[in-house]
């Protein structure tokens, strides 16, 4: 069961990863030569407003006040202001998260449904040359870069068959009142499908291979061997009995997939023009809008390692073999 | 346990010594190619990866054009999005190139970035989880929670950061991947040697008086090798993936021809009508992933039987 002094460790790792990773992009963005402002294209920020910027950033002042000045607004939830949109950071992320999870979170959903369910069949089919073919096609979908498996599925279902939109969240012209029209809507689930599908097709490997491995594991245990003697069918013998506890493994990975995705994710959301936080950070980034850049990229790490976080305690919760450190016995 | 004694020893019959150890070496490494040659699956893996390092080796004998060489129809115009013939055997791009010619000279970048962080990956992982796990307590949790660290850092917001403060370079990528990659590999490999070094062998070498570093290298690394060469070969497949992506979301030189790049060129000059220019390098990129894969997992099953049965 969950220990309290393992909670409180690992919770305090959380926040300590948490401030070495603002630490370090701290420094980095003053690694830039002549300081955050210094590239910006002429003319794209007022001189009025530059001073502005410095004032505020104090980015005239020591490193080291900078620093404490940096994190204290952090904390107060003050990321700075956008070169580009001249806006609060803060406030230009909050609706790219909602977008963002919308879009990870069903293909999450869909390709961890889809895996599970194909890597219990793969494991018990074992050895036939169905499975074989399967794994064939399981791998090719693991090799293929995200990115390109969006090209291929654009070029298809938008250029020849013009069956879904290029890009985008919904129907230029088409108005949403209010978050449930946004996300609930026929023209957004329309331009959802390319995406999900790719991201899915990506992600359903992982979760796929770690369950047939289990499912190797669990069909050799006794009690498989009892169930098959009581004559249950094999249906009933694979998804009752074996799937439940070759599953323990995929529901941690789950956690920890939140945050590998999130690769993924940005180059998805570039493909298929979403407006989302890993489409902002790209083009913020090659706006040389660093506030911007930074607030996004804080915004996925912490995303990362709370999705860490909960997937260890997730895995000492499930399994009770673990104990307190974390080390399995 | 006298680190001087154990030097001195070493040298006198130094010679001698590192014949017996080439020797060993050559023997493990012999009967490790003879495991991996059952493999179908593994064979045809390595098979693959082999033909794309050919084809970035020779990319300067066999390319037909300079990858950003202009060709010129007979009437002098730019001889733009051309479909596929005889003498543009995967036709040309939006600005006149030879594509077949971009993806010989592409392979070439993808094949260096796939080998060194191969590399990497399985030196920086294998030492960091050797040390860990051999010497425990406080090294071992610095090094550990140095990794769990590490862990927070997603790796494509982490190299965009870099090449936006640092410039766009072939090099971003290459330190994401020596600084992010091989945490997975050093995890793995140390709990391996927390359970080899409980073997007798190990207490048996200490009482003789070997050093720690003696002992490590002579007794523990050839034992996780190959668990940190699984790790390699799919880090080959994955660094290749890492290169595309990021060049293809442009922050890798432009001016250096690589498959990401022309996907790149591909989608911003919404060229995908044009299946003969973005195919070739997403195909080519997919292969030489699945290679890595194939000669991994094909590997795996033979190191660890209960896969297959």
């Amino acid at each position: 069961m969950l220990n309290r002094k393992y909670l409180l460790q690992r919770l305090a790792l959380m926040g300590i990863s948490l401030f070495i990773v603002v630490t370090l992009l701290f420094f980095l963005f003053r690694q830039i030569p002549g300081g955050p402002t210094a590239m910006m294209a002429p003319g794209a920020l007022p001189e009025d407003v530059r001073q502005q910027v410095i004032e505020e950033h104090g980015l005239n002042e020591p490193l080291w006040r900078q620093y404490v000045l940096f994190m204290t607004n952090l904390v107060q939830g003050d990321l700075g202001y956008s070169f580009y949109y001249g806006q609060p950071v803060s406030s230009m992320i909050a609706s790219r998260v909602v977008n963002t999870l919308a879009l990870m979170i069903s293909a999450i959903l869909i390709s961890y449904t889809l895996g599970i369910y194909l890597g219990a069949h793969l494991g018990w089919i074992r050895g036939t040359t169905l499975e074989r073919v399967e794994m064939v096609i399981v791998l090719i979908a693991r090799s293929t870069p995200v990115f390109f498996m969006g090209l291929f599925l654009l070029y298809i279902f938008s250029f020849q068959l013009g069956w879904f939109p290029v890009g985008g969240m919904r129907s230029v012209g088409a108005s949403a009142d209010g978050a449930f029209q946004t996300f609930f809507s026929i023209d957004f689930f329309h331009h959802l499908v390319l995406p999900v599908v790719s991201l899915s097709l990506f992600y359903t490997g992982l979760p796929l291979l770690l369950m047939r491995n289990n499912m190797l594991e669990v069909i050799t245990e006794e009690y498989i061997e009892t169930a098959q003697a009581k004559g249950l069918s094999r249906r009933r013998i694979v998804f009752v009995h074996a799937a439940r506890n070759a599953i323990l493994p995929v529901v941690t990975a789950f956690a920890v997939a939140i945050g590998f995705s999130i690769g993924g994710q940005v180059l998805i959301e570039t493909v298929f023009s979403w407006p989302g936080l890993g489409r902002e950070m790209v083009d913020s980034a090659t706006r040389n809008d660093y506030p911007m850049a930074q607030g996004t990229f804080l915004l996925l790490a912490t995303l990362v390692i709370t999705m860490n976080f909960v997937a260890d305690i997730l895995y000492t919760y499930l399994d009770p073999r673990v104990s307190v450190d974390g080390e399995s016995e | 346990m006298s680190d001087t004694n154990a030097t001195a020893t070493e040298s006198t019959t130094d010679g001698s010594r590192r014949r017996q150890r080439l020797r060993r070496l050559g023997e493990t490494l012999a009967s490790q190619a003879k495991t991996v040659w059952r493999s179908k699956m593994a064979v045809f893996g390595i098979c693959l990866i082999l033909a794309f390092t050919l084809m970035a080796v020779t990319a300067p004998f066999i390319a037909p054009y300079e990858p950003n060489e202009r060709q010129y129809a007979d009437d002098g115009s730019w001889k733009t999005m051309e479909s596929p013939s005889a003498e543009h055997p995967l036709g040309t791009t939006d600005d006149g190139y030879d594509v077949l010619s971009q993806l010989i000279w592409g392979s070439q970048i993808a094949m260096f970035v796939g080998y060194l962080g191969a590399f990497m990956v399985a030196v920086i992982g294998t030492g960091a989880g050797v040390v860990a796990g051999y010497y425990g307590g406080l090294v071992d949790e610095g090094v550990m929670r140095f990794v769990d660290i590490l862990y927070g850092l997603p790796f494509i917001p982490f190299v965009i950061v870099i090449a936006t403060i640092f410039g766009a370079s072939v090099w971003n990528v290459i330190f994401g991947i020596a600084l992010l990659y091989w945490l997975t590999t050093a995890r793995v490999v140390r709990s391996e040697v927390l359970s080899i070094k409980e073997r007798p062998y190990i207490e048996a070498a200490k009482a003789a008086g070997a050093s720690n570093l003696r002992i490590m290298r002579v007794h523990i690394v050839p034992n996780v090798l190959p668990l940190s060469a699984l790790y390699a070969a799919i880090a080959v497949g994955y660094s290749i993936t890492a290169q595309a992506s990021i060049a293809f979301l442009g922050f890798s030189d432009p001016t250096v021809p690589s498959w990401g790049v022309m996907l790149q060129r591909v989608f911003n000059q919404q060229g995908l009508d044009a299946w003969w220019w973005f195919l070739p390098p997403g195909i080519s990129i997919t292969l030489v992933v699945l290679g890595a894969y194939l000669a991994g997992r094909g590997y795996d099953e033979i190191v660890n039987p209960q896969l297959q049965q």
